[in-house]
């Protein structure tokens, strides 16, 4: 098994996966019955591209495992998503403001994995970068809404990006093994794609009236599997029926 | 020549007996403007208020292909809320009015969502049978006199009969899994059943509003009708499931062509309508907070268009 490009794939996609996962929390509850639809729809898009990427973990591993077997069975540590995507619906400007910080990394992303050398992760962006072009648009639409719209929903624009901000700084973070795919053509580049994100979100961000963060720390972590108190429990609720009833066929 | 109202209800009565459908700009007699007002808003309270037992178990649906087909029900849900909130629109009543009117207990929705969906098994009892309810009433409604409800009603169908063959083939894979699985399929069956029968409302001889409804072509069936054929239909398909009929007194009668039924708990369904059904306070209650959460949402929303309106006035 090619362990190193079955690692990546997880690194890809375990942030649509708890990133979907938090959307979805969502459903039915959503501010104006639009809105619910579209980020159920942004939910959807997102664990459509991680069972793609999940399948294809699964061909690679070569141990007969399904794509649920990956989604589902891992332990805490053994996921690669950031702590940024793992953050709560605490209120809707939260939530786009995480969907916003990471729309502007994913798109990049997946302009750069589509063309990479590895003939199935290049088919996967393709497809994704379709649906991701929607995401870039109605999250950073919503920064602005939200930023420019009342006093109240600016200051709360404000407050989430505020939070947001010392989490992003994982997004750009190159591991060992992202550099090694980078150099072997499979895998993106992050240091290139790091301007694209910084100029599209200050433009937006400058738009919107937000005033930009100032601090360049970072929280880090979940790529190398230490992450947040949040994702145990969500782990809890994915993983529920797996772990309750296991072996069996639904 | 000024026609009297008299004649403008001959002549109403008239275009819906010939299968002619009354659009929002026709003459209508205020008592069917107001009727299906309520009717139109009922259903699409039932579609959002729906959303939240299923929602409920979209975090933990046992696979991801589960979890996507979960999402795009309850997804598919909303964009019917949102179409037939639309068609009662054009009756001349606003959303928010018509969400007011559900926070405040005026307006009814669906009795049957106010039941817990306590295990997996219950996406597929909803799916299955709730949604196979729903359809039997919908299908009739898609030649009802009203065009916007008639038409909105066509494209709800299409999705619904896809809903409930998905409920369907999730109480198969369990019904064909472990032992665990089966009672898990059974136990929902028990707790889904009777509810489903309740959902065609009272027995004719306590409906009130039939009469009128047939008239409009608002109601093609009566509720027992419907209920006989929810009940004849969905018998064999309990029998592949190899699943028990939660119903002693269910057997087949050769004469009518028909299954006999047991009687229904009329006393729990009025108990429901009332408010007391178990979760009753908490669906009502989760549609209010996500209506007072999102309105800073709205608010800005409608802010920075007009923003965006005055702006380029000024151009």
């Amino acid at each position: 098994m090619n362990t190193k490009l079955y690692e990546y794939i997880l690194l890809l996609a375990d942030n649509p996966l708890i990133l979907g996962h938090r959307l979805s929390e969502l459903c039915g509850h959503g501010p104006s019955l639009e809105t619910d639809i579209a980020l159920t729809n942004i939910s959807l898009d997102l664990f459509g591209q991680v069972r793609n990427y999940f399948q294809y973990a699964a061909q690679v591993q070569g141990l007969g495992k399904s794509e649920d077997d990956i989604a589902f069975l891992r332990y805490e540590h053994e996921y690669r998503n950031v702590i940024m995507v793992e953050q709560a619906n605490k209120d809707f400007a939260w939530v786009i403001a995480r969907q916003f910080f990471f729309d502007a990394y994913h798109k990049p992303l997946l302009e750069q994995l589509a063309g990479s050398n590895d003939a199935q992760l290049s088919a996967i962006a393709h497809k994704s970068l379709k649906e991701v072009q929607y995401h870039h648009h109605f999250s950073s639409e919503w920064v602005k809404r939200l930023g420019d719209g009342t006093e109240e929903s600016h200051t709360r624009m404000q407050d989430a990006i505020n939070h947001f901000w010392p989490y992003m700084g994982e997004l750009f973070e190159e591991t060992a093994l992202e550099k090694e795919m980078k150099e072997n053509g499979t895998g993106a580049d992050l240091v290139a794609i790091k301007p694209v994100f910084k100029s599209f979100t200050n433009e937006i961000m400058a738009e919107a009236g937000i005033t930009v963060p100032s601090s360049e720390w970072s929280h880090s972590g979940g790529k190398k599997g230490t992450h947040s108190e949040h994702l145990g429990f969500i782990l809890t609720e994915l993983q529920y029926m797996q772990r309750a009833y296991p072996n069996m066929t639904w | 020549m000024q026609l009297n109202t008299e004649d403008l209800e001959r002549e109403f009565q008239a275009k819906i007996d010939s299968g002619r459908s009354i659009e929002p700009k026709d003459w209508m007699p205020e008592k069917y403007r107001k009727t299906h007002i309520r009717q139109i808003s009922q259903h699409a309270h039932s579609e959002i208020v729906g959303m939240l037992p299923e929602g409920n178990w979209i975090t933990r649906a046992p696979s991801l292909k589960r979890k996507v087909t979960l999402l795009a029900k309850v997804q598919d849900e909303g964009g019917h809320g949102l179409y037939l909130y639309s068609a009662a629109e054009t009756l001349g009543i606003t959303r928010d009015e018509l969400y007011e009117q559900l926070h405040s207990g005026k307006a009814k929705y669906s009795s049957i969502f106010n039941y817990p969906a306590v295990t997996w098994a219950d996406m597929g009892a909803v799916g299955w049978l709730v949604d196979g309810a729903a359809i039997m009433n919908q299908v009739m409604l898609t030649r009802t006199s009203f065009g916007p409800y008639a038409r909105a009603m066509v494209r709800i169908c299409k999705e619904e009969s896809f809903h409930q063959r998905q409920g369907f083939e999730i109480m198969l894979t369990l019904c064909q899994g472990t032992e665990v699985q089966k009672r898990m399929a059974q136990d929902a069956l028990n707790r889904w059943w009777w509810p489903s029968l309740m959902m065609f409302g009272p027995k004719d001889e306590e409906s009130t509003h039939t009469e009128q409804a047939m008239k409009w072509r608002i109601k093609l069936k009566t509720n027992d009708e419907l209920r006989q054929q929810f009940v004849d239909q969905t018998i064999p398909q309990i029998k592949i499931l190899g699943l028990e009929v939660p119903d002693k007194d269910l057997k087949w009668n050769e004469s009518r062509g028909s299954y006999d039924f047991g009687a229904i708990n009329w006393e729990e369904f009025w108990n429901v309508v009332a408010g007391n059904g178990p979760c009753n306070k908490e669906r009502l209650e989760a549609r209010k907070s996500a209506f007072e959460n999102g309105a800073w949402v709205r608010d800005a929303a409608m802010a920075y268009a007009e923003k965006k309106e005055a702006l380029k006035e000024a151009v």
